[in-house]
Order: C-alpha cells, then sequence, then structure tokens
C-alpha cells in the first residue's frame, strides 16, 4: 500500500492541473494548471525507476543489489528542462496579453473588433 | 563507400541537423548582411530537401525497404537484448511525409522573403522557422517514443512564438498563448502515456514496444492518451478551438508550416494506432455487458463520429465567418476530418479478414489527402496572405474587385478553390473520390455526408471567391498592385504541382501513397527491422 501513495499523488497532481486548465479564467492560474500536470507527469516517471531498497545508480559500492532504474531519471530531466522553456514562453505571452487588455481574465480578453 | 552512400546512410539524422544547425547559425549570419541571410536559410532548406529526395530515392527503390539509423552504434539491439538506443527509422509512411514537409518548407520560406520584408526581428523569425522545420522533421522520421514527445515539444514553442511573432496585435498573442496552452497539455498526455508503456515494457523504442504489446487495461488507458493527446495537436472537434486562431491570426508563411506539424501529429497518430498497437487491435476483444466487439470496430466508430462531427462543424462555421484567413483555417478543420473519416473507416475494415480491400482503400484515399489537404490549404493560406500583403484588409466585407489588379493571385486562389473542394481535374478529386468509394462501402451514409459536405465547402469558397476577387472595381483599392515575385513563385510551385498530381493521380496513388499505405498495413515489417529474428 505504501508504495502506491505516489501514484495517487500522481493522479491527484494531474486531476487538479487539468481541473485549473478547463476551469480557471485566470491565465496565470490556467499557467499554474499546466504546471502541475507536468509535475504530476514527472512525478510518475520518478516513482518507475525506483524499486525497494534501491539506491541511486551512481553509488557502485553501497552492497546494495538493487540500484534504481537511471534511463527515466534521464527522460525526467528531458522533461524538466522542456517544462522551463514552455513556462517560460506561457508566461511572456501573459505579460504581452497584460500589456493589451489590461486584465488577466480570459472572458474579456480577444473579443475587440478589427 | 562512395560520398553519396555516406550521405543516404546518414540522412535521417542530417535531415533533422541542418536546419537544427541552421537554426542557431541563422542569427550569426543575419549580423552581417540581410540578403546573405536569405540567401542562407533557403540555402538550408534546399539542402535538406536534396538530402531528402536522395533517402526518397533509396528507400523507393526496394520494395518495403526500411531505413534504420542507430545514434552512436551500428547495431539496433546492445548486448544481452536491451533497445536502449535512439533510432530513426524510414519506411514508406515516413518519407511520405518528409516529401510533404520538404515542399511547405521551400514554399514556406520563398514566400516569407517579400511577405515578411516589413518586419523587424526578423533574424529570430528565421531562427524560429528552421527550428519549427527541424521538430517538424524530428517528429516525422523518429522510431523512438520519447524522442517523439521531445521533437513535437521543440515544434511547438517554435511555432507558438511564431503565431504570436505579430506581438501588437492582442489577437495574435492570444491565439499563440490558446496554442501552447492546448499543445503543451497534449505533449503532458503523450508523455504520460509514454511512461506508462515504458512502465510494462521497459522500452521506449516503437518496434519493440510493438512486439511487446499485451494489450492490457493499462495499455488501453495508454492509448486513449495517446490518441486524445494527438488529436488535440491535430485540432480534431472538440479540441479544434486553438486551430482557426492560430490559422487565422500567424503570418501566412507561418500558417504553411503549422499546417506541415499538425499533419506531423496525424502522422503520429496514424503510427501509433497502426504500428504500436497495430497487431493486438484485431485480436481483442472487448465485453460490453454480454456482447463482444472487437476494439479495432470500437475504436474505428469511435473516430468515424469524431470525423463527421469535424467535417459538419468545420464547414459550417466556414459558412458564416467573415475574416478571410479564419475561413479558410476552419475549411482546415473540414479537410482534416475527411482524412480522419477516411482512417476511420479504415481501422473497422482493415483487419477484418472477409473484406480485406475496403481497409486499405481508405488507408489509401486517407493517406493521399493528407498531401493534397496539406497542398490544397497551403496554397489557399498563402493567396490570403497575398490579399493581405496588397491590401491590409482580412474582413471580406471590405474586399472586392481584387481580380483587376491581382491577376495571378486571382488564378492561385482559383486553383486552391476547386483543389480544397474536390472538383475535377485538380488533386482534391483523386483523393476524395477514393474516400468517398471506400466508406460508401464501409456504411453509404459516411459518404453521403462528406460529398454534401465537400459541396457546402465549394459554396463558401464560390462566395468568398465573388466577395473578393470579382465584383465592380473599389475605389480605395486603385493603388493595389500585384504581389512581389518571390510570393507568386512560392503560390507557383504549390499550384504547379496541385495540377500535375490532379492530371496524373494514378503516378503519385502507385509510386508514393502505396508504399506508405503498405507500410502502415504491415507492421510486422516494421518490427522485424528493428530486433532481426530474435523473438522477444
Amino acid at each position: 500500500m505504501i508504495y502506491n501513495i505516489p501514484y495517487i499523488a500522481v493522479v491527484a497532481l494531474i486531476l487538479i492541473g487539468l481541473y485549473a486548465v478547463i476551469f480557471k479564467r485566470n491565465l496565470i492560474k490556467i499557467v499554474i494548471g499546466i504546471t502541475l500536470i507536468e509535475s504530476g507527469v514527472n512525478l510518475f516517471l520518478i516513482t518507475l525507476a525506483f524499486r525497494k531498497d534501491s539506491v541511486a545508480p551512481i553509488y557502485r559500492g553501497s552492497g546494495s543489489p538493487l540500484m534504481s532504474l537511471p534511463v527515466p531519471h534521464a527522460l525526467t530531466l528531458t522533461s524538466i528542462v522542456i517544462g522551463v522553456a514552455v513556462l517560460a514562453l506561457m508566461l511572456s505571452l501573459v505579460v504581452h496579453i497584460y500589456r493589451h487588455y489590461g486584465t488577466l481574465d480570459s472572458r474579456k480578453i480577444g473579443g475587440e473588433e478589427e | 563507400m562512395n560520398i553519396i552512400d555516406e550521405l543516404i546512410f546518414h540522412s535521417p539524422a542530417l535531415i533533422v541537423a541542418i536546419p537544427l544547425l541552421g537554426a542557431f547559425l541563422t542569427p550569426l549570419i543575419s549580423k552581417i548582411n540581410d540578403k546573405l541571410r536569405n540567401g542562407f536559410v533557403i540555402f538550408i532548406v534546399l539542402l535538406t530537401s536534396a538530402i531528402v529526395l536522395l533517402l526518397a530515392n533509396d528507400i523507393y527503390s526496394v520494395c518495403g525497404k526500411i531505413h534504420t539509423y542507430v545514434f552512436g552504434g551500428t547495431q539496433t539491439i546492445t548486448e544481452g537484448g536491451f533497445a536502449i538506443r535512439i533510432l530513426f527509422e524510414v519506411d514508406g509512411l515516413n518519407i511520405f511525409m518528409a516529401l510533404i514537409a520538404t515542399i511547405l518548407a521551400i514554399a514556406g520560406v520563398i514566400y516569407s522573403w517579400a511577405f515578411m520584408k516589413e518586419n523587424t526581428g526578423l533574424d529570430k523569425y528565421y531562427t524560429l522557422y528552421l527550428l519549427m522545420i527541424a521538430g517538424m522533421f524530428g517528429m516525422i522520421l523518429t522510431g523512438d517514443m520519447f524522442n517523439f514527445f521531445v521533437f513535437l515539444e521543440i515544434s511547438s514553442i517554435a511555432s507558438c512564438a511564431l503565431i504570436a511573432f505579430w506581438t501588437n496585435k492582442g489577437k495574435a498573442v492570444d491565439a499563440g498563448f490558446k496554442y501552447i496552452v492546448i499543445s503543451a497539455t497534449g505533449a503532458l498526455f503523450i508523455l504520460f502515456a509514454v511512461a506508462i508503456l515504458y512502465g510494462q515494457y521497459n522500452a521506449l523504442n516503437m518496434a519493440v514496444l510493438a512486439s511487446k504489446i499485451q494489450f492490457s487495461f493499462l495499455d488501453k488507458i495508454a492509448l486513449v492518451l495517446l490518441i486524445s493527446g494527438l488529436a488535440m495537436k491535430a485540432g480534431i472537434v472538440p479540441m479544434h478551438m486553438w486551430l482557426p486562431d492560430a490559422y487565422g491570426r500567424a503570418p501566412s508563411s507561418v500558417t504553411l508550416i503549422l499546417i506541415g506539424v499538425t499533419q506531423a501529429s496525424l502522422y503520429g497518430a496514424l503510427r501509433m494506432i497502426f504500428t504500436v498497437y497495430g497487431g493486438n487491435l484485431t485480436n481483442t476483444l472487448n465485453q460490453i455487458g454480454d456482447i463482444n466487439i472487437d476494439l479495432n470496430l470500437l475504436l474505428g466508430i469511435f473516430i468515424v463520429g469524431l470525423s463527421l462531427l469535424t467535417i459538419f462543424i468545420g464547414v459550417l462555421m466556414a459558412l458564416k465567418e467573415n475574416n478571410f484567413k479564419r475561413m479558410i483555417a476552419f475549411a482546415a478543420v473540414a479537410e482534416i476530418g475527411y482524412m480522419i473519416l477516411a482512417i476511420g473507416s479504415a481501422l473497422t475494415t482493415a483487419f477484418s479478414t472477409t473484406d480485406t480491400t475496403t481497409g486499405v482503400m481508405a488507408l489509401k484515399g486517407g493517406i493521399f489527402h493528407i498531401l493534397n489537404d496539406a497542398l490544397d490549404v497551403g496554397l489557399l493560406f498563402l493567396v490570403a496572405g497575398a490579399v493581405y500583403y496588397a491590401t491590409k484588409e482580412t474582413s471580406l466585407n471590405s474586399l472586392g474587385g481584387l481580380a483587376r489588379n491581382m491577376k495571378y493571385t486571382t488564378i492561385f486562389f482559383l486553383i486552391g478553390l476547386l483543389a480544397v473542394s474536390g472538383m475535377p481535374p485538380m488533386n482534391g478529386f483523386a483523393s476524395k473520390l477514393i474516400i468517398y468509394q471506400s466508406t460508401y462501402q464501409v456504411n453509404p451514409i459516411l459518404a453521403i455526408v462528406a460529398i454534401l459536405c465537400s459541396i457546402l465547402l465549394l459554396a463558401v469558397f464560390v462566395k468568398v471567391f465573388h466577395s473578393a476577387f470579382l465584383g465592380p472595381k473599389l475605389p480605395k483599392f486603385d493603388e493595389v498592385k500585384e504581389v512581389p515575385k518571390s510570393m507568386l513563385l512560392a503560390m507557383g510551385i504549390i499550384a504547379v504541382i496541385i495540377i500535375f498530381i490532379g492530371l496524373f493521380p494514378d503516378l503519385v496513388l502507385n509510386n508514393i501513397v502505396q508504399p506508405a499505405v503498405n507500410a502502415l498495413t504491415d507492421h510486422t515489417n516494421y518490427i522485424s527491422n528493428v530486433i532481426g529474428g530474435i523473438q522477444p
């Protein structure tokens, strides 16, 4: 049971993130929602790598026969880097939107006549 | 081994590496001279195209040949039977998509010369443009699930920044934000699915996954996540709301590549359904109560339902739209509907033993339509961009009588109009006819809806043609001149290819589309090419 708790946290994070993306009207909250989904997925990858009693795959002489899988760690690092890029881009767009419309409410954006 | 063989051997890596390297050299070169930069960008794109053509020639020379390129080694499987290397696997379908991407990239860069000339920040524009092309090629050529995700994100970050390129317009930034929200969510869904698959089978390689897949409950969840994530990127109806905004607000030259990125996502969906899950869709029964339904039938019916919705909503929204580019964007939504209609119909029958021809036929129509749609809708967007360039107007209400001043643009619009609504002798007719024929055998209602919506599409574009190009000369457009030669050249390239395919559809069908269809239906070939004779 104790080993299932991370998976429950993963699902909870993803669902909270999806809720924020779909139902929130403030653009910053939408950005936070996407970051939450991303954290959930990253946590899932890290959890996959872990085995009971395993050590990090860099310690050779620790005596433990089990090592956690290194591949998901590499995937998570890549995913974090990509996530930072997406986050920065989204926030810069939010800044531009705020300059144009003076609001972050998604209902009041983009409705003007050309 | 001479230089050409060497080039062909390394070509899958070069096709991605050259635009990527070129992208980061562009800002340096534009410090020297603007003309030099434009020349450099077209040189990079032409070089990439030449390598794509070499690779295509190599793939098509032997029937069913698959070119596998392993990064950092020669063997696909390392000692001990682990498939941990990243590899690019190019078969008939990959090279087909790469050819489409090549045409779009060349036309887009040539068009950008004049179209974007008056803008500032062009060094960044071309950098992002080449990054987008590199991401698109990467998505198309890769044989690794995680790699697919990475290239998807590269292309979506670059394209988002380009959609919002005109940051002085609030709506463009708004469209960019919508696009990045949808594509980031979709990409994370895909990553989640990749993680689920990795957790079970310890592999990221598509071919190895396809050979190991068991179709457990978790695999079904992964399939749903993959398809919904890719459908978000492809703009299938419940998730289509970003598409008209993004296509409509982006500069026309960017929209052209954006079409390519959308279709690369569609290619991803095809690859996941037919190759990764292909072997198990048939013999997996899904029990609902007491009734057993084949899973491919269930999936097929679901996709056909979505596609009918996509076609309907796309066409109806196009009918009431007043903005030139947004209207074409809704027509593009409808066109995507045609492709997934064919794919869904193929799924319902492709694996059945009693009726083998219908499914293959539908798949042929759908894949052929991917090429035709990219060309037709791309040409229309270029024309819309040309009209905007000449008049600075986007609303159809204030346009009129342009045929008198812009005769070449008018002719190109007429070609695109006939092609997109499926009139002979243009290319749209050839692929749509195959789709009608094959879907009629699945269910006549599908074909009827498809034909009806095609006619409505013609009505939409005839209305636009009338209101923008025909009619009396408007005094405010007296000064309007024909657009510069490079824009005409880009439109001309696409128009010539459209007419060529329209006149000789058999040539294209037999030589290019058929290998792609074979690659999809024969997934054992794809698997055995990587893991060889070794059984897992």
